[in-house]
């Protein structure tokens, strides 16, 4: 039994678990962290970052076999062939679609922070008040100010490259230098800003490191990124967190290790420690810790909860506030706009920046008003098409092979990032009658867009086409596709903090408010969504509570 | 389909190209697949149907990037029992036409008698698409040339060669000269 003790336990080793980790360890907990799927080493296990389009039999494309065992992952671009193993086993893992709802999932080492879009954004005062400007769901319990050094922090550590802008809407970051717009969007960029005599649009910001960083080196240009980086240029727990925990001697890292439940003391009303059931030998085995952070990703951190405490609270832990599974967020997407550009054919690049550029959100903020709610942003770019475009003139035969040979026409597009609203009916609930490969329970989803985003689709559109066409791009034109809710693979919310222990699942501390030692840092935990990246946020979070509940146990309130 | 959408995502996620735009997404549709065996010879004449597509000029052809086996892999393995279908009777088809034209199989016509004939077919291939109703079928030349155009352009051959490939840039410059004549970026 004592060498299942330690000081805490991290459930998960994604973005948020593995600066859980890092955090924990580097204040002298001794800690393990338990993730539910495979080790995957950095740098060794990056198998295919290094090879050529030519050494993938489909050349990344997907094959009937694919599709027939991915049916969700099949839905949009993650199904491929070079980084497969990364994304979830569908046959072990399933879940119930009451609606349909796109659930693109890690099951590894590091989950999704290997496999990441990098864009990072700092939320401002105007999007931590829109729930309580807006009379929406419930405030959030925190402002600016309390995070503000928190993204300050992370940042240093995680590396973020971009540009000083003084936007409201969109703090500045510490930053590494930024990345270079190529020539059109830079004309484009300037070309939109002085149409709407405001800064509309900007380089992203990315954790792609642009200057060396202790066992880093910058980003080389690979555009390889989800493969794994061989040069460590990217965030991610593989990269940064992990090699820093480990640094201090204070990590246990167990793979294979689903943890089933929390264990948790009536008489003291705090946890104990965690159940977890061996991925490989099916085997039962109990930590036991003073803190626990539950990182488990969106969704699996709830369902953790779900089925922890249940002779207590037939919900689980964290139900008493009826708030448990609720208000699930995403962000929408697949609409915007693209064109193409004339003028530049003497021009070109070098090198694949793996970062686009960004347009911050603008409409119902700082005096705008619109018929809908909340707001999006726009990542996008410009790039000379390759040898897939069509070359109308041209059939077949030498004079068409050297012609695609060459680089083509200058296009410019981007696509919206829409913020969707917390509504308490888009939920997640176990499923008593499906089970995983392992014997448990599965969730079942039950969430949909409602008018509010229908309504900002539309400006989406229509804004962006505004925006190319203002900027003198040609043969612009709008496009809209479905965007099922969890394309945008940021979910959020389903155990949201609060200052009420009967409307929310959390406290501002993320600290569960029926066992204030567990701990919940990863996207549960959002009150609204925003439209900006959420990855950043999770982070400076993470670290924050880690703070606090390290300094709350050395009082002895833990 | 949202295939547009995603592949415009995709895009803008990893900025900018991405390895087979047209095949990336839409690959294989959910129907299982019953594997129509080809033969070396069919390799062969594939081959030269793609060196025909893609023929040697300053840089090497489709038959040097082995095209032909590409295509047999692709068809195999992400076609659908239908598409398969249309594939493997569209050999035959593409042979008939030879033996129409020039009272001879395409194997034994000459490269400008080749070049001449699947000009034509493309023109028939280009038209039939764009009349086509959406739940038609893919017309037969339509996929052999998609297949040589993905094959080529990110074998080894046609990344290395055709165009230029940088495993490791090192640096991005966001605008640079470009000559009319300088190769594309793989």
């Amino acid at each position: 039994m004592a060498d299942n003790t330690y000081d805490a336990i991290v459930i998960g080793s994604g973005i948020s678990g593995g600066w859980a980790a890092k955090e924990l360890t580097e204040k002298g907990l001794k800690t393990i962290m338990l993730e539910r799927g495979e080790n995957i080493e950095h740098v060794k296990d990056y198998v295919n970052a290094t090879k050529g389009p030519w050494e993938f039999p489909h050349r990344g494309g997907r094959t009937q076999e694919m599709i027939k065992t991915h049916p969700v992952l099949k839905r949009d671009y993650p199904l491929n062939e070079m980084n497969l193993n990364w994304w979830v086993d569908e046959q072990k893992s399933p879940y119930t679609e009451i609606k349909r709802f796109d659930w693109f999932r890690g099951y590894h080492v590091g989950g999704r922070s290997l496999l990441w879009g990098r864009q990072s954004y700092r939320w401002s005062d105007l999007a931590f008040e829109a729930n309580a400007r807006d009379g929406i769901a419930i405030d959030w319990p925190i402002r600016y100010k309390d995070i503000e050094p928190w993204y300050t922090y992370v940042e240093k550590f995680a590396g973020i490259s971009g540009s000083k802008e003084g936007l409201q809407q969109l703090p500045d970051s510490h930053f590494l230098p930024a990345m270079e717009m190529n020539c059109v969007e830079k004309d484009v960029s300037a070309r939109i800003n002085d149409h709407y005599k405001a800064k509309r649009m900007i380089i992203g910001r990315t954790a792609n490191i642009t200057e060396p960083l202790p066992g880093r080196t910058n980003c080389q240009y690979r555009n390889k990124c989800w493969l794994g980086c061989p040069f460590g240029a990217y965030f991610s727990t593989q990269s940064s967190t992990l090699p820093a925990a480990m640094a201090t001697k204070n990590l246990t890292l167990r793979p294979w290790s689903i943890v089933t439940k929390i264990l948790y003391d009536k008489d003291t009303k705090k946890a104990t420690g965690v159940e977890v059931l061996d991925a490989e030998t099916n085997k039962t085995y109990q930590y036991f810790a003073k803190i626990i952070f539950l990182n488990a990703s969106t969704f699996n951190s709830t369902w953790i909860l779900m089925n922890s405490a249940t002779d207590i609270w037939p919900d689980g832990l964290g139900s008493s506030s009826g708030e448990l599974g609720h208000n699930i967020m995403d962000h929408h997407l697949g609409v915007g706009a693209s064109g193409t550009v004339d003028g530049y054919d003497d021009k070109y690049y070098y090198g694949r920046r793996a970062n686009g550029i960004y347009v911050p959100q603008y409409r119902n903020i700082l005096g705008d008003k619109r018929d809908y709610l909340r707001g999006f942003g726009y990542q996008g770019g410009a790039s000379r098409e390759g040898w897939s475009r069509n070359v109308a003139e041209m059939n077949i035969g030498g004079d068409f092979k050297d012609a695609l040979a060459e680089p083509g026409q200058w296009t410019m597009g981007m696509g919206g990032f829409g913020e969707i609203l917390p509504y308490h009916e888009n939920k997640i609930t176990l499923d008593k009658n499906k089970k995983d490969a392992w014997g448990l329970n599965v969730l079942a989803f039950d969430a949909e867009w409602k008018d509010n985003e229908k309504k900002m689709r539309v400006d989406m559109q229509n804004d962006a086409v505004e925006m190319l066409q203002a900027a003198g791009v040609k043969n612009v034109k709008g496009h809209e596709g479905d965007g099922t809710i969890g394309r945008g693979i940021h979910e959020m919310g389903t155990a949201r903090m609060g200052s009420d222990p009967k409307t929310s699942v959390l406290n501002k501390w993320n600290q569960v408010w029926d066992a204030p030692n567990v701990f919940v840092t990863d996207g549960s935990f959002m009150v609204s969504a925003n439209c900006v990246n959420p990855s950043l946020t999770y982070m400076a979070m993470t670290a924050r509570a880690v703070d606090h509940a390290v300094s709350e146990l050395k009082k002895h309130n833990l | 389909m949202k295939r547009r959408e995603a592949v415009q995502y995709i895009s803008l996620l990893l900025g900018g190209t991405i390895i087979g735009t047209s095949y990336f997404l839409e690959g294989c549709k959910s129907k299982t697949g019953v594997s129509m065996a080809f033969t070396p010879d069919d390799v062969s004449y594939l081959d030269e149907i793609a060196d025909t597509i893609l023929p040697p000029t300053k840089t090497p052809g489709a038959k040097a990037a082995k095209v032909g086996q590409f295509m047999t892999v692709m068809v195999n393995d992400c076609y659908d029992a239908d598409d398969q279908k249309i594939f493997h009777e569209g050999m035959g088809k593409l042979d008939d036409f030879a033996n129409k034209t020039y009272n001879d199989s395409f194997m034994k016509l000459n490269p400008q008698q080749r070049h001449d004939l699947l000009v034509k077919l493309d023109g028939e291939q280009k038209d039939y698409m764009a009349k086509k109703k959406k739940e038609d079928p893919t017309h037969y030349f339509r996929m052999m040339k998609e297949l040589t155009l993905l094959g080529y352009f990110t074998s080894e051959i046609g990344c290395t060669q055709a165009r230029r490939y940088v495993e490791t840039p090192g640096r991005f410059d966001g605008c640079v000269d470009y000559k009319k004549g300088d190769k594309a970026w793989a």
